[in-house]
């Protein structure tokens, strides 16, 4: 099984009329995703390669029973897309987009959670999320990864989304499912929501967490972790060596005084009886260790 | 973007929230014109970006002209923990009171903004929480819904600030929370806010960072970017659009993402070496900004050996490839550089560089490998 998505998920995209959407959406489809539509203002009734284009969310998904939306639209229209993506009867919205004011994003989140209780939001800023096999919505190159479980991965940072696919397919280990929760100071989707659904997912016997610097969610998940995960975690926490007070990249990783810190979050995590290793490398062969023992 | 406390103040001000009269001086001339038009006695503060600046003789009042040239004097070229002041701000002394503290910013955890009211301003926030935490009034505030005045009036009162401060308090605070989410900033901060023997409640200091997600919408941030960068190499960087932080290593790193540059930081440090930069081009990279990379690290005189650590997902890993050729073809790259490409279009990426490999021009297949390699570079 898969967790959130899988091979019957239907999937509208976003701005599939740009430069971005354009290109992954058509990736996504030829990996085998249900990319059944597109929505950019405008330009309904056109189509991109054999994908109908609609004027909007609402005209997509009556049309073609889409349940989950790929939003890649520029910063300044993302907070508008993804609204409009849960107004118009999407459940789970995946939003790749980068650079997206935090005051939106605090007002999107708590937008959702009060009007849209049922609506999964994904990102923004993140990868998005593969189901190897079944369905890949967003930015992740495909041939990464590998179909048959039985990891689950779940990251904050996208790139080490792809190095953790990488490690484990080199040796041969499969991926459940992928989930980029991305590095900004609100996602949508947590450690915690993807870990509750991995424990409870028969398929997935062994989950990976690739965390970084800032924030306090590693540690939170590190609580639940100890008190209600069954199945082996092995995590890494990019950021070691970063600076206390500089923004690395991402909005969300930041040391702040003494909180965030790649060492705080590894010394809970390891409390919690997770396997924590120095690198990606280091965290895939671990991963390995595990699986060859299961 | 964190702002200097004057202009944090000229911030706070197009949001209505009272300030002391002050304007800036670069020189002690300047300065006195300032201390003249505003009246002594006057407070003669360095403007620089870290904490402990008054401890530091960074602050100091001045009666009179003589004072002003005295103090202006010795506090500009100030070393002040690294950072050298340049810029005075000059304004007419408050006589205090009360000092309060107030601030905003974003609960991470919670998911939505919090604020903060003290009636123990004045001293550093983080030790009142440690030492007296049930002096700070946190106030949790939906984002959808924002903050009222009835709602700012119930937290004066719980924060227990003095009567006579109260409505003034809570208006101020209105414009405060106004200032911190129209404004775009990631913490809005007034420590001390003050209360004068007569009764009126002002921001005495300033202490805000600006969400640079948000320059969209905020074309006034412009005269704030000039004096952004203490660093050359960051100033560089940033004219180039890159996500760079200045370091003190020898290996210069370029990846794509945040989390696989913080990565490549962490394992170069594991393998012996120190990385003499973080350097994010992000997601889509194209040969221009990858160019643009290069150059920006081949400008750094402490850099021996570059390492180029790219996996493909939105950015594409012929454009990098694309991209390096370019640099090496624009500017003649002091450095040899390591490079380890995987992802989208990696295949095409390694076929582009495959003819121009050599003892300069390195690929390996792992990131430990190029990381090992790289070090060692730097080490000859």
């Amino acid at each position: 099984m898969s967790i959130f998505v899988d091979e019957n998920t239907k999937v509208i995209v976003q701005g599939l009329t740009g430069g971005q959407g354009r290109f992954h959406g058509l990736r996504n489809r030829d990996y085998g995703t249900k990319i059944v539509g597109g929505v950019t203002p405008g330009k309904g009734g056109t189509d991109v390669e054999g994908i109908p284009v609609f004027n909007s969310v609402k005209e997509a998904v009556a049309a073609t029973g889409a349940t989950a939306s790929f939003v890649s639209v520029p910063p300044k229209f993302a907070a508008a897309a993804i609204l409009e993506a849960a107004e118009g009867g999407i459940t789970f919205i995946v939003c790749i987009t980068e650079g997206i004011p935090a005051q939106d994003e605090a007002i999107i989140y708590n937008r959702l959670v009060e009007d849209f209780p049922g609506v999964r939001l994904l990102g923004p800023n993140c990868p998005g999320i593969i189901s190897p096999g079944k369905c890949n919505i967003g930015i992740t190159s495909g041939d990464i990864a590998l179909a048959g479980g039985p990891v689950g991965i779940v990251s904050r940072s996208g790139t080490l989304t792809y190095q953790a696919l990488y490690e484990l397919s080199q040796q041969g280990i499969g991926q459940t499912t992928c989930v980029g929760i991305g590095g900004d100071p609100v996602p949508g989707t947590n450690f915690i929501d993807c870990l509750e659904a991995f424990e409870a997912d028969p398929d997935t016997r062994a989950v990976m967490m690739i965390g970084e610097i800032g924030g306090s969610e590693e540690e939170r998940a590190a609580a639940w972790i100890k008190l209600h995960m069954t199945k082996p975690v092995v995590s890494y926490i990019a950021g070691v060596t970063a600076p206390p007070g500089r923004k690395m990249g991402h909005a969300g990783a930041i040391i702040s005084g003494s909180k965030g810190t790649a060492q705080a979050k590894m010394d809970a995590l390891a409390d919690a009886g997770v396997h924590v290793c120095l690198n990606p490398t280091e965290a895939g062969q671990k991963m390995g260790d595990i699986v060859k023992a299961l | 973007m964190d702002l200097f406390e004057y202009q944090g103040k000229q911030y706070f001000a197009r949001y209505g929230i009272a300030v002391s009269p002050g304007d800036i001086a670069d020189t002690v001339d300047q300065a006195v014109a300032v201390a003249e038009r505003v009246g002594y006695p006057v407070v003669v503060k360095a403007q620089v970006k870290v904490g402990g600046r008054g401890k530091a003789g960074g602050v100091k009042l001045a009666a009179n002209v003589e004072e002003v040239r005295l103090h202006a004097g010795n506090i500009l070229g100030l070393d002040i923990k690294g950072h050298v002041v340049r810029r005075l701000w000059i304004e007419r002394s408050s006589d205090i009171a009360k000092e309060y503290y107030a601030s905003f910013t974003l609960d991470r955890l919670n998911k939505v903004h919090l604020g903060m009211l003290s009636a123990q301003g004045g001293v550093e926030i983080e030790v009142v929480a440690e030492e007296n935490p049930e002096a700070i009034a946190f106030l949790s505030i939906d984002p959808v819904h924002g903050l009222d005045l009835a709602t700012a009036r119930r937290w004066v009162n719980e924060a227990e600030l003095d009567e006579v401060a109260r409505e003034q308090a809570a208006t101020l605070l209105v414009h405060l929370y106004e200032c911190y989410t129209h404004g775009d900033c990631d913490l809005a901060e007034i420590n001390p806010l003050i209360l004068t023997p007569d009764n009126k409640v002002h921001a005495l200091d300033a202490k805000v960072t600006l969400d640079e997600n948000a320059s969209f919408r905020h074309p006034e941030w412009e005269e704030f970017r000039a004096t952004e960068f203490d660093d050359p190499r960051e100033k560089m960087a940033k004219e180039k659009g890159l996500n760079y932080i200045g370091l003190d290593g020898t290996v210069g790193i370029i990846a794509n993402g945040a989390g696989l540059a913080m990565s490549t930081l962490d394992v170069v440090n594991q393998v012996g070496g120190t990385a003499a930069n973080f350097l994010d081009i992000g997601g889509g990279a194209n040969a221009d900004v990858m160019a643009a990379a290069l150059e920006v690290i081949n400008a750094d005189p402490k850099v021996k050996a570059i390492f180029v650590n790219i996996f493909g997902g939105i950015t594409r890993v012929d454009d990098v490839a694309h991209g390096v050729l370019e640099a090496l073809g624009r500017v003649s790259i002091a450095s040899p550089i390591v490079l380890r490409l995987d992802g989208t279009n990696a295949v095409e990426g390694r076929a582009i560089l495959a003819p121009h490999l050599s003892a300069s021009l390195i690929t390996e297949p792992t990131m430990m490998d190029a990381a090992r390699r790289a070090v060692s570079l730097a080490k000859a």
